[in-house]
């Protein structure tokens, strides 16, 4: 219910013309390199750094003119920000006793986010004898103790080792599922948000590239840098020989002729990247199977457990990566072999040149 | 303790391969490490002990040392253990005797009249007596009775307070130095008794030292609080240059400062010109604004400002922004925020800067004598005299030894209350 337009500008362009939509009860995770401008975005839903231009609205109210403290908007950082000289259960009290609930009230709903985040017992101790993941888990219940319409997160685990940092991912995802409280969620890590969001916005050069379910967001990237971000992703530029709504056909720079689907090319004559991902690319397919089968010739074997990251030169690329899944069916390659590759026309997806 | 051991000794001693007790082992390995630190310390150490811990314990020890009574009347003292001070009856002949005979033993080297210079720290006229008798006794040849002789070269000879004073003097050691600085003597029975009224400095002394320090406290507070909060905010760039500014004065000697505060504040002088030139002062009714507590106030606030913003400055710096921003997204003012989560969070700091500040003040000594006039001097500015000036060194000392204890109180104070752990200099 919630409608985010805005657009920031300082001496440099940070946020560059956004607009986004966050439904209600949703989990969006604003994904993208470290200076996208995912964080100020952050900041500026909070309050704490003004939109230069344009209009947040928080349930169809316009909240720019809003303090902070009077958005109701929870916030849980990086570095947690519990505050050291109070134990555990003054932290989660203070929300509440800044809106002068009764002690009953506090006790009770202090209760009850422990009771959420497992750490029943802690409310005497202080942040610094918590451990990390529990520090962590604080955190998330401070924001969420006084009921926020919205809750913020900016990259709350990244301080967590990668162990704790999956077990976090699925606990913060379970509370956010089960209280049904809108979240958004910023991170680098695209793991962290494809394993945690109903929708991702790929942030770039303060723009978003893309918004939208991870699936779609892996399979059906828009841009060069969504595909190239998102997963591993090979890359072939080259330029557009004949396009029509559907499909498209590719001059590489070796020659090569690709036929791809036309997803987001400038016109005939223009220059595209050609974006496919390493696990649908096909090893040694039935002759005339696919429009696409060319000559590979394997650089590198790199074996990694369940499948075997195997780079090719292809078509003049030799940084062309495939995943052979380690399966007992598998042919077997061997470095300096020449072998025929081939995939799919929806498989390999004609992009914009940059990125 | 013991029961650490206990515990290790029903347990298997470890060893190394080679069978060592790993302790021992440990021991040897660590010994090199040890030696090499050892050798590095020991300059300042040595230092410390010649130059500051030996000094003290003297100065310590001055304020209650009172030898010189026994060392210069190595006959008389015995002999007046068994007189009546109480009473009313002169000492005996005999101890007439021992007094010439132990004042001749010290004009010899003129080391007699230290002791008349001692007595007449706690009673007026004992240091001309000794003179006196000094410049007479020499001449004296073998009189019929000591004792009639000794009263006629001078009637305080005859006076039973000189004796009593003698006596009460007689022991190593004397609290007197220690009655004085508290304003205080003793009456006839060697009682302590307070002095009147119009006597008193010492402790009001102590007492206005204490308040202005307070006061030069609170000030370097109030003024160094935003500074420091400027200083750990802003982006690095302004806040090296709002650094320097700060320091500069710190680099600058302190005598110059303190003239500088004299050129500002005088009557004639820059702030008064100004004020009566806006119209603001009367030229006839110009501020007095120096040589009394305001020009120690405010030149004090402005050296020790820089003791109290480094510390503040170093906690505050280490303060995530973060806190402030989480508190007010859930829902504090700005005004709250600050002064539940920020100042909390800089305690560490203003206790640092609290007790630089205090202890340092509280022994000031340049700048209020230079801008304190009288009623703005300390302490230490009497301390200074007493042992510059009246060179009266057990009540200099006396004095020293009880500021020096004030403020070691106060340490343990803010240890109990704050705790030491909390103090963070950078």
């Amino acid at each position: 219910m919630e409608e985010i337009q805005k657009s920031y500008d300082g001496e440099t362009l940070v946020i560059k013309n956004m607009n986004m939509d966050v439904t209600r009860g949703e989990f969006l995770t604003m994904l993208g390199p470290s200076g996208s401008g995912k964080t100020t975005c952050l900041m500026m839903v909070a309050g704490f750094e003004p939109a230069t231009h344009g209009e947040i609205y928080l349930n169809d109210r316009p909240i720019n003119k809003v303090p902070p403290h009077k958005r109701g908007i929870g916030m849980v950082f990086q570095d947690y920000a519990l505050f050291p000289h109070m134990t555990v259960a003054e932290n989660l009290e203070f929300p509440l006793k800044v809106r002068k609930m009764s002690k009953e009230e506090c006790k009770q709903r202090i209760k009850r986010v422990l009771d959420m985040v497992q750490l029943r017992g802690f409310e005497g101790r202080r942040p610094s004898q918590l451990s990390g993941g529990q520090q962590q888990r604080i955190a998330v219940a401070r924001s969420m103790v006084f009921d926020p319409d919205l809750i913020l997160m900016d990259e709350p685990l990244g301080a967590l080792d990668k162990n704790l940092r999956e077990q976090m991912q699925l606990e913060i995802r379970h509370i956010h599922e089960r209280l049904g409280v809108t979240v958004i969620y910023v991170t680098h890590d695209q793991s962290e948000a494809l394993t945690m969001s109903d929708r991702i916005a790929v942030f770039d050069d303060g723009v978003i590239q893309q918004l939208a379910h991870p699936d779609k967001l892996y399979e059906e990237p828009e841009n060069a840098f969504v595909a190239h971000f998102i997963g591993e992703n090979n890359r072939l530029l080259g330029n557009i020989l004949e396009a029509d709504d559907k499909n498209c056909k590719i001059e590489l720079d070796s020659k090569d002729i690709i036929q791809a689907k036309n997803v987001n090319i400038a016109g005939i004559g223009n220059r595209t990247t050609l974006s496919l991902r390493p696990e649908r690319v096909i090893i040694e397919p039935a002759p005339g199977s696919m429009p696409n089968i060319f000559n590979a010739r394997v650089e590198e074997l790199i074996y990694l457990g369940d499948h075997i990251r195997t780079r090719l030169k292809v078509c003049g690329h030799d940084d062309f990566v495939v995943k052979v899944a380690n399966s007992s069916a598998r042919a077997a390659l061997n470095k300096g072999e020449t072998v025929k590759i081939g995939w799919n026309i929806e498989d390999c997806r004609a992009l914009d040149p940059s990125g | 303790m013991r029961k650490i051991n206990n515990i290790n000794n029903n347990q298997e001693i470890l060893t190394t391969a080679d069978g060592v007790p790993l302790k021992a082992s440990l021991n040897r390995a660590l010994r090199r490490e040890r030696n090499i630190s050892l050798l590095l310390v020991t300059p300042l150490f040595v230092f410390v002990l010649i130059a500051f811990l030996f000094p003290i314990a003297d100065m310590l020890f001055l304020s209650v040392d009172n030898k010189i009574v026994v060392e210069k009347l190595p006959r008389t003292v015995p002999l007046l253990a068994d007189w009546d001070e109480t009473g009313t009856v002169l000492p005996d002949e005999q101890i007439y005797k021992a007094l010439v005979q132990d004042i001749n033993a010290g004009t010899v080297d003129k080391t007699i009249l230290r002791l008349g210079r001692r007595l007449n720290f706690e009673q007026g006229g004992m240091s001309s007596l000794f003179r006196r008798s000094v410049r007479k006794l020499k001449r004296l040849k073998e009189p019929e009775s000591y004792k009639a002789a000794t009263i006629r070269i001078h009637r305080k000879w005859g006076d039973l307070a000189t004796w009593r004073l003698i006596k009460r003097l007689s022991g190593k050691f004397t609290p007197t130095y220690f009655y004085s600085a508290v304003d205080g003597g003793v009456d006839k029975a060697g009682h302590f008794v307070r002095n009147p009224e119009n006597q008193r400095i010492y402790l009001k002394l102590f007492v206005r030292t204490i308040l202005l320090s307070l006061l030069i406290t609170l000030f370097t507070i109030i003024l160094g609080y935003p500074i420091s909060y400027l200083l750990a905010t802003l982006p690095t760039k302004l806040s090296n240059l709002l650094m320097i500014l700060v320091l500069l004065p710190f680099w600058t000697s302190l005598l110059v400062r303190t003239t500088s505060w004299i050129t500002l504040l005088q009557r004639e002088g820059v702030i008064n010109d100004l004020l009566v030139w806006i119209g603001v002062v009367d030229n006839a009714h110009r501020l007095t604004m120096i040589h009394n507590q305001i020009g120690t106030i405010v030149a004090m606030t402005h050296i020790l400002l820089p003791f109290m913003v480094l510390p503040l400055f170093s906690v505050m710096k280490t303060i995530p922004p973060n806190y402030m921003r989480a508190a007010r997204s859930m829902g504090a003012t700005q005004f709250r925020a600050f002064l539940r989560i920020y100042l909390p969070n800089t305690v560490p700091g203003i206790g640092a800067g609290c007790i630089l500040v205090f202890i340092l003040s509280i022994g000031y000594y340049i700048t209020p004598s230079l801008v304190g006039g009288t009623s703005g001097t300390f302490i230490s500015n009497l301390i200074a005299y007493h042992v510059q000036g009246s060179l009266n060194w057990g009540l200099g000392a006396a004095l020293g030894t009880m500021l020096l204890m004030f403020v070691l109180a106060l340490y343990v104070l803010y240890d109990k209350v704050v705790g030491l752990d909390n103090i963070k200099l950078g």
